[in-house]
């Protein structure tokens, strides 16, 4: 699903590269920790996984897609096979719940008759069936979150990126997150995940990858957290 | 994306700013009015010049008995000389028509310019030049009847009221200018505001457009919004120039035309062109501001 060969990553302006020779492979319905230390490269990997930057140098395939040659006016359609999670969850805040899970599908022309059908399944796919006329800052940042996954995950993403989704969250909500986000895997999604939570990943036993200083410095199957920082 | 969505996001696009959208409108509206009334003036100094030089003449004046000028050193016009020139003047296929002033009639004129005055007293009727009255197909192709007359014995001179005219227009067509000048100016100025107002919506709405850019929406959907809230905008404020121009039109018309009866004013005709022309610069003026901001300020 991703693949990655002798990818790097240099910014302008910057001498030392974000990432260097990173190369690896994430197959499909795969769950994935993306662990390391601020500054480390996790958010710059998301960030080209989907095509948000450019790699400097390497190959890199994601989704069927050869990233360094997909031209530009290419790229919104296949940002549509990839759902998006923040830690700051990135909900409209003029839009009650509902509206916010159906801008994902209205954006990309679906018929308001499938909108209507789509949304309350994917809102009690994530716990919130009741929600749907809220607004977001009515929610807590757990059910905030559950809003932004549902939004990201009603377009059937095969791959669905969360960078530190559990970041400004309570540990209870951030196990309601963790399942969630294991249940969706669970559909065939695969899930790349940047987090600094170490209770998680211990708990998960999960695929780790570790990156420092922009290098993977670890890949391990059902991994642990592994470093205290 | 589906026409109910979209129209939904532009409606409130333009509510959310809606200072905005009414600062837009309004300088839309001003500097579009402007351009138009800089057409209707050039539309109005193109009446005035088919009115007056479809009146104005070239005069060709004869020997008379006080004619001093060196074609005329034989004395007064002759019959033969006479008759030649209005043959002459009647096959020259610029001549649209011609008409003979006698000395009795150039008197008559004279007296009833000068009514009153002491100068009709001491003028007699052989003093005044006959002269012929010829008025030309095109006027400007005066330098050929000059050529062909001036000089030849009998004649005393020849004379363009189109000269008399031309300073006139000139003076009007310096008028014209600056004010399609100022109108260009303006609607400058309304390209600019239209710019600056999207960058500040697209910095408003940088949330959703970010979750756009994030759920795969493409460019052009991303940026449509905006583009129909510059246009819409930019429709409005034309509607407002129009009936600008329109109540202008009936103020020339019920004030100004029955003072000025010396020439004919543009129609309603030429207030709709300027319109049309005004919509068409509204559009193409706002959508390049669009575009251009847009496609610095919401890049994928």
């Amino acid at each position: 699903m991703i693949r990655c060969e002798n990818v790097a990553k240099t910014y302008s302006k910057q001498d030392r590269p974000a990432l260097d020779s990173v190369t690896l492979e994430v197959a499909k319905g795969e769950f994935v920790f993306l662990v390391g230390q601020s500054g480390s490269g996790k958010s710059t990997f998301l960030r080209l996984i989907i095509r948000e930057e450019k790699v400097t140098s390497g190959r890199m395939f994601v989704a069927g897609k050869d990233l360094s040659t997909l031209s530009q006016w290419k790229v919104p359609e296949f940002r549509r096979g990839i759902g998006t999670v923040f830690q700051d969850y990135r909900l409209l805040p003029n839009k009650t719940v509902s509206e916010n899970v159906a801008f994902a599908m209205q954006i990309v022309g679906a018929a308001p008759k499938e909108i209507a059908r789509e949304v309350p399944e994917v809102l009690e796919l994530v716990g919130l069936d009741d929600y749907g006329h809220r607004m977001p800052a009515e929610l807590s940042g757990g059910e905030q979150q559950r809003v932004a996954i549902a939004r990201a995950f009603i377009n059937k993403p095969q791959i669905l990126i969360a960078d530190e989704p559990t970041g400004n969250l309570d540990p209870t909500m951030s196990v309601g997150i963790m399942k969630l986000l294991d249940r969706i895997n669970r559909t065939g999604t695969t899930v790349v995940m940047a987090t600094h939570d170490d209770k998680i990943v211990d708990q998960m036993r999960k695929r780790v990858i570790e990156l420092e200083n922009g290098i993977v410095v670890r890949d391990q199957v059902r991994g642990i957290y592994g470093y205290s920082g | 994306m589906r026409a109910g969505f979209v129209t939904k996001e532009v409606l409130n696009g333009l509510r959310r700013n809606i200072t905005l959208t009414i600062a837009v409108v309004i300088t839309v509206a001003i500097s579009l009015s402007l351009l138009g009334v800089g057409l209707l003036a050039n539309s109005q100094v193109r009446v005035m010049k088919d009115y007056w030089y479809d009146k104005i003449e070239v005069s060709i004046f004869l020997c008379g008995q006080l004619s001093d000028s060196p074609t005329c050193s034989g004395g007064p016009v002759t019959a033969e000389q006479r008759a030649q020139i209005e043959s002459d003047l009647k096959t020259l296929p610029i001549v649209a028509n011609v008409y003979y002033e006698s000395q009795a009639e150039a008197f008559a004129r004279f007296k009833e310019r000068f009514k009153g005055t002491a100068l009709v007293d001491n003028v007699t009727a052989d003093q005044l030049p006959e002269s012929y009255r010829v008025k030309l197909k095109d006027p400007k192709q005066f330098a050929i009847v000059q050529s062909a007359f001036s000089g030849r014995p009998g004649i005393d001179s020849v004379q363009d009221q189109r000269t008399i005219l031309d300073k006139f227009f000139k003076l009007l067509g310096v008028l014209r200018d600056g004010a399609l000048a100022i109108g260009l100016i303006s609607v400058l100025t309304a390209a600019l505001l239209i710019s600056n107002t999207l960058r500040i919506a697209a910095f408003n709405r940088r949330r959703e457009t970010g979750v756009m850019r994030l759920v795969g929406a493409s460019n052009f959907s991303i940026q449509l919004p905006f583009l129909l809230e510059g246009l819409i905008s930019a429709i409005i404020g034309w509607g407002i120039a129009t009936g600008i121009l329109a109540a202008l039109k009936s103020l020339v018309d019920a004030r100004v035309a029955p003072l000025l009866t010396f020439t004919n004013f543009f129609g309603w005709a030429d207030v709709w062109n300027a319109s049309l022309l005004l919509l068409l610069t509204g559009l193409v003026v706002s959508a390049i501001a669009s575009f251009l901001t847009l496609r610095k300020y919401l890049k994928v």
